[in-house]
């Protein structure tokens, strides 16, 4: 009766489930247009104003907007349009369209679709983003451009910079008049905005064939201008775009180098003006920031292409592009609006639009890509003094290289299924021999009760884990590039393994993140147990009068979502502005650049994780505790056994069945704690502190997609950990 | 342990658990800030207290409304806590039931079946998103909130299972031989007397479950597929844009999240600890 009851109550529990009205399905019949985009605050609002105003205006093919998370966006595209689930039109930025045409979820626009006429509307720049090979795949909506904002309270209008040296000499005065403040500000060690000095010193990424040759003087010369900004303190040490805006927030910084999306963070009371970013004097070239498009694309898959295309020119051409400059403060692409809104548009806006022919389009084929990552670190490098310009560059070219490198052979499938069957049939007979002899079936028959109550778990877990799981797999027997995959047998596993691509002691080489992972998961789990075990040991006593409050809030870590503490954290191991360095300076300790060495970007790593994981630990204890019989514990005091030995003979071993399971999962997850390693240290310095979980992802998602690699790395950390779960066993067993 | 403490070491416990609470509020104190300020920036100073106070940040999310006038605060809110409420009870009664059949029974493939729950822990997400998402496709349960909690739920149950049979191991057998002499079957046993006492264990592992599918926002962005379907946290995420993050929003809305976290909690806690009857266990 009881498997019937247990049945039963699981029945009961998916029927509820079935009848949650389920209205978010997709609807056969829905003749809306679907338009997925990643816009918010303002420029969601106007999007939203002008699908209202395209729905009154037709009501037969109205438009219904999705509002996707930013992190979620590509992915999701990436996923849905193939299998018939996306959009019939997106908003995007044009740089992925190198990808996404590759991959066919975007088509070319024919010359009907997108007539010359209606091209000439639009920013040549704009257009030229959304090109390659000659075609044009989407209809540019607004740009982004970098520019410099200036605080009127630090520069008079009469001082703007036009010319590099302009530019120092402000910041020389500006040095001797205001301690404390700085000249410029802007995040320096992201190539994105270091690509303005890049050009304007000459400079560049790609040779006229289309590869990519970062190793020039000219870059170099321009990665030592920034470095003499910071050496000469008119620029701050590890700037972020929090502290940037931070600083002109308050005053603290002159210039700040950023895109119209600064404009968002400037609080009311400062009054700034916008200005192109100085020419470079030594070169007298005009400094060049990279510029980014947003178009409309339609989705290869869509089965309202006429409807989705009217839309997508009503969206980009006049009414649309008057209310998302006037409502959503875009940067339109669409120019005869400029004309007609003369007097209305504001200045700040309109100051992007007239710079815009100082910008280079971001390059938008996939090989860019995988620039960024290496360029970045590069940078970073320089700035903090570890390498110099050529060094760092050279670097760069050598990691862009590996990443860039060609697929390798495709391997021939046939024979990896003929060994794959032979393992699995071999596998079968043994496991079968060895079941007729243990006399396991007749087992089995008799455990029919204990199947019941394991059942509907495996079950759940067979179909939706191990099925991915399996098939997670299987891609890392191929190779991915710009959407095709080659069967290449074990090809990424003998270059992961046998280090084809990274010396042994590199620091993206598999072995050494191994050991850095290992030491992470192990120090982290050790702390996450001390300190839980210390606080519920410490929060189970009735003396302890006002537990319930410090238990709630000791889990506030836990509870808060890590996205926006672990950037806290990193914030409070800045150098010059974090709240650890105030302390050791208070302390009279050196301040310590926390992310310029190895083993202080791990500590530094290791305490936010800490932090985030000893409130689940300490619940975990506090509910094992209570499986321990008070009274033996008391009897030992009686005794005269004092604290240590009563706590390692007594309250350790009852508490290990409860906790063991606690730690070994504690221990699993802590491998693969992605999160804070990409929010905290980001791998830096030069990726040493990059666990192998956060290289799987830069192998899937920031170099070029390889997502067979990606599989490759995940499949051994996968095969790492069944040995530390085989090894943890043996020695459960010794002991 | 404890009986009469001596004053000194009272203090001496207080004090070291009130520093840890510095700690552990300390970052979370910007988070407030940010919160209460108006500006969308990210502003970290050596004062984490506000010097402003304005509920902006709370007003705008908490009264957003889509294109078509939906109150999208209230869907988001309604949607996690289905979500998280029926991944909770799925995840203990499913995980429960198999952690009592791994405690108390022998049967062949129990130690296997046990390692295979820990195996699927070890699973990185980064290869299983795309599969998932092909998988919930073909079994037609892309766009609903049943795919989604599914998938919640089975992450979590590996983990309740083991948490379960850990404690369960630890209530000794007699209390059931007794029980068995009395004439009781397996499913009173189980739900009278292991139940019961296994109280603490399942607390943790419901919160645990809560949770897991409280916070996920980058499944069910994938998954789900209409702005009235998203849970809170999805929405959360979509102040961080591609360019740069309102702060403001996403600290009001990060305090939002996790407030009914730690409400639950302390709903919760009795249970947690002295949730046992003296003898009870004592056997």
């Amino acid at each position: 009766m009881s498997i019937f009851r247990l049945t039963t109550c699981c029945l009961l529990l998916a029927l509820f489930f079935i009848f949650i009205p389920n209205a978010y399905a997709d609807d056969e019949n829905n003749q809306s247009i679907s338009l997925w985009h990643s816009y918010r605050g303002a420029e969601r609002n106007a999007l939203d104003l002008v699908v209202q105003q395209w729905n009154q205006d037709n009501p037969e093919t109205p438009v219904s907007p999705l509002s996707l998370p930013y992190e979620a966006y590509a992915n999701k595209l990436t996923s849905a349009i193939p299998r018939g689930h996306g959009p019939d039109v997106f908003i995007a930025a044009h740089e992925r369209i190198g990808d996404w045409s590759a991959s066919g979820l975007i088509a070319p626009l024919s010359k009907t679709e997108f007539t010359n006429d209606q091209q000439k509307q639009y920013h040549d720049k704009t257009l030229a983003a959304f090109k390659l090979d000659d075609h044009i795949y989407g209809i540019p909506l607004a740009f982004k451009n970098a520019a410099f904002f200036v605080n009127k309270n630090l520069v008079s209008p009469e001082n703007y910079p036009t010319t590099t040296d302009d530019l120092l000499a402000i910041c020389q005065t500006l040095k001797q008049q205001q301690s404390g403040a700085f000249c410029i500000a802007y995040e320096a060690g992201n190539f994105y905005h270091h690509a303005a000095w890049l050009y304007g010193f000459g400079g560049g990424i790609f040779t006229p064939d289309g590869s990519v040759e970062l190793v020039r003087d000219k870059n170099a010369a321009s990665i030592d201008f920034v470095k003499q900004l910071t050496d000469n303190g008119y620029l701050p040490e590890e700037p972020s775009s929090s502290l940037v805006a931070q600083l002109f927030n308050n005053s603290k910084a002159a210039f700040v180098l950023n895109g119209p999306w600064f404009m968002g963070e400037i609080k009311p009371n400062i009054d700034y003006d916008v200005i192109g970013v100085p020419s470079v004097s030594s070169k007298g070239n005009k400094a060049t920031p990279f510029l980014t498009v947003e178009g409309v694309l339609l989705s290869s898959r869509s089965n309202k292409k006429e409807s989705a295309l009217r839309f997508a020119h009503y969206l980009a051409s006049r009414v649309g592009s008057q209310i998302r400059l006037e409502q959503g403060n875009q940067a339109v692409a669409y120019k005869p609006i400029y004309n007609s809104l003369k007097d209305t548009i504001d200045p700040k806006i309109l100051q992007f639009t007239n710079l815009v022919g100082d910008t280079i389009p971001m390059p938008n084929t996939p090989l860019m890509r995988s620039v960024w990552e290496p360029a970045s670190q590069a940078l970073r490098k320089v700035l903090r003094g570890s390498a110099t310009p050529v060094d760092a560059l050279k670097g760069a070219q050598h990691q862009i290289k590996i990443v860039t490198r060609p697929a390798p052979q495709s391997a021939n499938p046939f024979i990896y299924i003929l060994i794959a069957l032979v393992v699995l049939l071999a596998g079968c007979w043994l496991a079968f021999r060895k079941m007729k002899k243990s006399d396991t079936l007749a087992q089995m028959k008799a455990s029919g009760t204990a199947y019941a109550y394991v059942a509907p778990a495996a079950l759940g877990i067979l179909v939706i884990v191990f099925v991915p799981f399996i098939v997670g797999t299987a891609v890392s027997l191929f190779s991915h590039r710009a959407g095709e995959f080659t069967f290449v047998g074990l090809s990424n596993f003998w270059n992961i393994l046998s280090c084809a691509d990274y010396a042994v002691d590199d620091p993206l080489s598999f072995y050494f993140t191994l050991f850095v992972t290992v030491m992470w998961t192990a120090t982290n789990v050790f702390l996450h147990v001390f300190i839980g075990l210390c606080l519920a040991l410490l929060l189970r006593d009735p003396w302890m009068k006002l537990r319930g409050i410090y238990r709630v809030l000791l889990i506030i870590p836990w509870a808060v979502p890590n996205y926006i503490t672990a950037l806290i954290w990193k914030g409070m191991f800045h150098k010059q502005f974090g709240a650890i360095n105030g302390l050791l300076v208070w302390m009279g300790i050196e301040p310590v650049s926390w992310f310029s060495h190895f083993w202080t970007a791990f500590a530094a790593n290791l305490t936010t994780n800490t932090w985030l994981g000893f409130p689940f630990m300490m619940v975990v204890t506090l509910g094992a505790l209570q499986a321990i019989p008070r009274d033996l514990e008391e009897a030992a005091e009686v005794d005269g056994a004092g604290w240590f030995r009563r706590f390692f003979t007594i309250t350790l071993p009852l508490l290990k069945p409860a906790l063991l399971p606690a730690v070994i999962l504690g221990s699993v997850w802590t491998f693969n704690m992605f999160n804070i390693i990409y929010l905290v240290s980001g791998g830096e310095p030069d990726g040493g502190t990059e666990i192998l979980i956060s290289e799987a992802y830069r192998w899937a998602f920031t170099r070029q997609e390889q997502y067979g690699y990606a599989a490759a790395y995940a499949t051994l950390i996968f095969i790492v950990l069944l040995m530390y779960n085989w090894g943890t066993k043996t020695l459960m067993k010794e002991s | 342990m404890g009986r009469n403490p001596g004053i000194v070491k009272v203090i001496l416990a207080n004090m070291a658990v009130i520093l840890m609470c510095v700690i552990a509020i300390y970052p979370v104190l910007w988070v407030v800030k940010m919160a209460l300020t108006p500006s969308q920036a990210f502003s970290l100073s050596f004062n984490p207290l506000p010097t402003s106070v304005s509920f902006d940040n709370f007003h705008d999310i908490i009264f957003a409304t889509n294109h078509a006038g939906n109150w999208l605060f209230g869907h988001w809110l309604f949607n996690s806590v289905v979500v998280a409420t029926v991944t909770t009870l799925l995840g203990i009664s499913l995980a429960t039931s198999a952690a009592y059949a791994f405690s108390r029974f022998t049967f062949p493939g129990q130690k296997l079946g046990m390692s295979l729950f820990l195996v699927t822990q070890m699973f990185p997400g980064v290869v299983m998103a795309v599969p998932l998402y092909i998988l919930l496709d073909t079994l037609g349960l892309l766009n609903s909130m049943i795919g989604l909690t599914l998938v919640y739920a089975t992450t979590a149950i590996p983990f309740c299972i083991w948490m379960l049979k850990g404690y369960f191991d630890t209530i000794p057998k007699d209390l059931e031989d007794a029980a068995i002499m009395d004439g009781a079957s397996r499913w009173t046993i189980f739900t009278k007397v292991i139940l019961p006492l296994a109280r603490p264990a399942i607390v943790v592992t419901a919160l645990f479950s809560f949770m897991t599918a409280w916070n996920e926002f980058i499944l069910a962005a994938t998954f789900l597929g209409d702005e009235t379907a998203f849970t809170l946290p999805v929405a959360l995420q979509r102040y961080v844009g591609s360019y740069n993050t309102e702060w403001g929003h996403f600290a009001a809305g990060a305090i939002l999240v996790s407030t009914p976290v730690m409400l639950l909690f302390f709903a919760l806690q009795k249970h947690l600890v002295g949730g046992l009857t003296a003898g009870g266990v004592k056997g």
